[in-house]
């Protein structure tokens, strides 16, 4: 019930505050603002419409959630700026203290290179924890996840097992059953059954970030690369921790393979499980990045017409709109299937890992 | 390339979420639902099962059933056939009963007219002997009113019994 009531709501709250106006205006801002903070930006002032900062700030992180413009004055959320300095320790505080960036407060200033960053003055390296607009839109999204399934999970309770699902749960058990039937099972045989609450939880994890991106003014969370790495150790950690004896022995000392090629081979078969979690991280990042890229991009485009031209901007619009929302469906079925790489992968991998000895003889041979 | 650098803090509040959301929804969600998705198919497999068995049930005595039938008409007909066997052996038997009593009547009512005919024509010879007698009497007191038409009539007498 609660997410009848808070989806709309979320939803009202990101298409509200984005359209293509603001988009504009809020990145000739910062333009702006840094220019006048570090002399040397000053040209960019003069460019006008810079989509190439439009973009990248977009897709990085950011230590506020920004909504719309307003007379020229950006309206955003100042999140909570958390940050380990190693001698002064914790500090905490919000994000509005540095004045959208031409400030700096406590020693700490934002610098705005291709990603926002807080650097100390004092020349200390920080660990910045805050609770930027990607770490936010994550804790949107864990709070829907953690909604939305324990909801379902009590509807299966109080229906019993054998009543036809209705409503949500409807539309989650296709989906859990696919990751079940065509991701578990195949790959993990008869143990799929213990990987399965991490599997739906990668999967749904991803997916509704992925989503949650894709909407106006969302975060580009999945497309960070620290997000799909942590994702990534947690799957080759799983994969490594759950390795049987054939699985290693196969990797150091493969069975049947002549000493001289062994030293090729092992160094090899290292690489390559390094290489695995490496090629997880880079695929969801690097779809998501361009996804997000590509569509901006194809909004940015009436803005660069624009500055040529009004009519010139006003003409490109609807080849642009048609652009985007193509790219846009394109992202919604990108969102899912990524989603569902990222866990079949993941799958495989585990499978990999555990799978028995039973189509080499050798293993039986020592019993 | 700074964004191919991963932000320890992102990355770390991003391995906080996913763990807690995997563990509450381990706990809460996806171990429940999954135990019931697999209870409801074992469910439907044992409901099915359990379908398919009373199928054969069904059509295991459906058969026992034609089978009784059929040995029932069977028996009728053999019934029928030994009551009809029964009923012409009782005709039979009861035609050749009455045939029996009714000859046994016959013959006595045969007897019997022989005898009530004997009796009767005994009667009627006794009565017209002695009608005869009277007759005779009434002649020979006529007759034999002299001597000798008596002797007469003794001579033919006498005769008479010769002759027979």
């Amino acid at each position: 019930m609660i997410v009848k009531r808070l989806f709309p709501l979320l939803v009202a709250i990101f298409t509200v505050f984005a359209t293509p106006q603001n988009l504009m205006a809020a990145h000739e801002e910062p333009a702006h603002h840094e220019a006048a903070a570090h002399g040397d930006a000053a040209h960019e002032e003069e460019k006008g419409f810079n989509a190439s900062e439009v973009i990248f700030s977009h897709i990085g992180d950011s230590h506020y959630w920004h909504l719309f413009d307003w007379n020229e004055h950006p309206v955003s959320l100042s999140l909570p700026v958390i940050i380990y300095h190693p001698e002064k320790g914790m500090e905490f505080f919000s994000a509005s203290k540095f004045h959208h960036g031409h400030e700096s407060y406590n020693g700490y200033h934002i610098e705005h290179g291709m990603k926002e960053k807080i650097v100390s003055e004092d020349g200390a390296s920080i660990i910045d924890f805050s609770i930027t607009k990607n770490v936010l839109s994550m804790i949107i999204s864990v709070v829907l996840l953690l909604v939305i399934m324990t909801n379902v999970a009590k509807k299966y309770k109080k229906n019993g097992v054998m009543k036809a699902p209705s409503g949500f749960q409807n539309a989650l058990e296709p989906v859990l059953n696919f990751i079940r039937d065509e991701v578990a099972k195949p790959n993990l045989g008869s143990k799929y059954m213990k990987f399965m609450p991490l599997l739906l939880t990668l999967f749904f994890f991803i997916w509704i970030n992925n989503l949650l991106g894709l909407l106006p003014g969302g975060a580009n969370f999945t497309g960070n690369i620290a997000v799909t790495a942590c994702l990534a150790i947690i799957s080759f950690i799983v994969m490594v921790v759950n390795g049987n004896k054939h699985f290693w022995g196969h990797l150091l000392n493969p069975p049947g393979v002549p000493t001289g090629v062994k030293l090729l081979l092992v160094p090899i078969e290292i690489i390559s499980l390094f290489i695995k979690p490496v090629a997880l991280m880079i695929r969801l990042f690097a779809n998501m990045m361009a996804g997000h890229i590509v569509i901006l991009s194809v909004i940015s485009m009436i803005f660069i017409f624009g500055g040529i031209s009004k009519v010139a901007g006003w003409g490109f619009a609807p080849v642009s709109l048609a652009f985007s929302i193509f790219m846009f469906f394109l992202e919604l079925l990108v969102a899912a299937i990524q989603a569902f790489i990222f866990t079949n992968l993941t799958a495989v991998f585990i499978g990999q890992a555990v799978e028995e000895a039973h189509h080499h003889d050798e293993a039986h041979a020592e019993h | 390339m700074e964004l191919l650098t991963p932000d320890f803090g992102l990355f770390f509040w991003t391995l906080l979420a996913f763990l807690t959301v995997f563990f509450i929804l381990r706990k809460f969600a996806w171990g429940p639902i999954l135990k019931s998705l697999s209870e409801r198919e074992t469910g439907i497999a044992e409901s099915i099962a359990a379908a398919d068995r009373l199928k054969k049930e069904m059509a295991q005595m459906q058969n026992e059933n034609e089978q009784l039938m059929a040995k029932a008409r069977e028996e009728r007909t053999a019934m029928l056939k030994e009551a009809r066997i029964e009923q012409e052996r009782i005709i039979s038997k009861a035609k050749e009963d009455t045939k029996a009593i009714t000859d046994k009547m016959l013959a006595d009512a045969r007897l019997q007219i022989e005898q009530q005919k004997m009796a009767a024509l005994t009667e009627v010879k006794n009565q017209i002997g002695n009608l005869a007698v009277e007759v005779a009497e009434k002649v020979l007191r006529k007759e034999l009113a002299g001597a000798d038409t008596q002797n007469a009539y003794a001579h033919t007498l006498v005769e008479e019994i010769k002759l027979n």
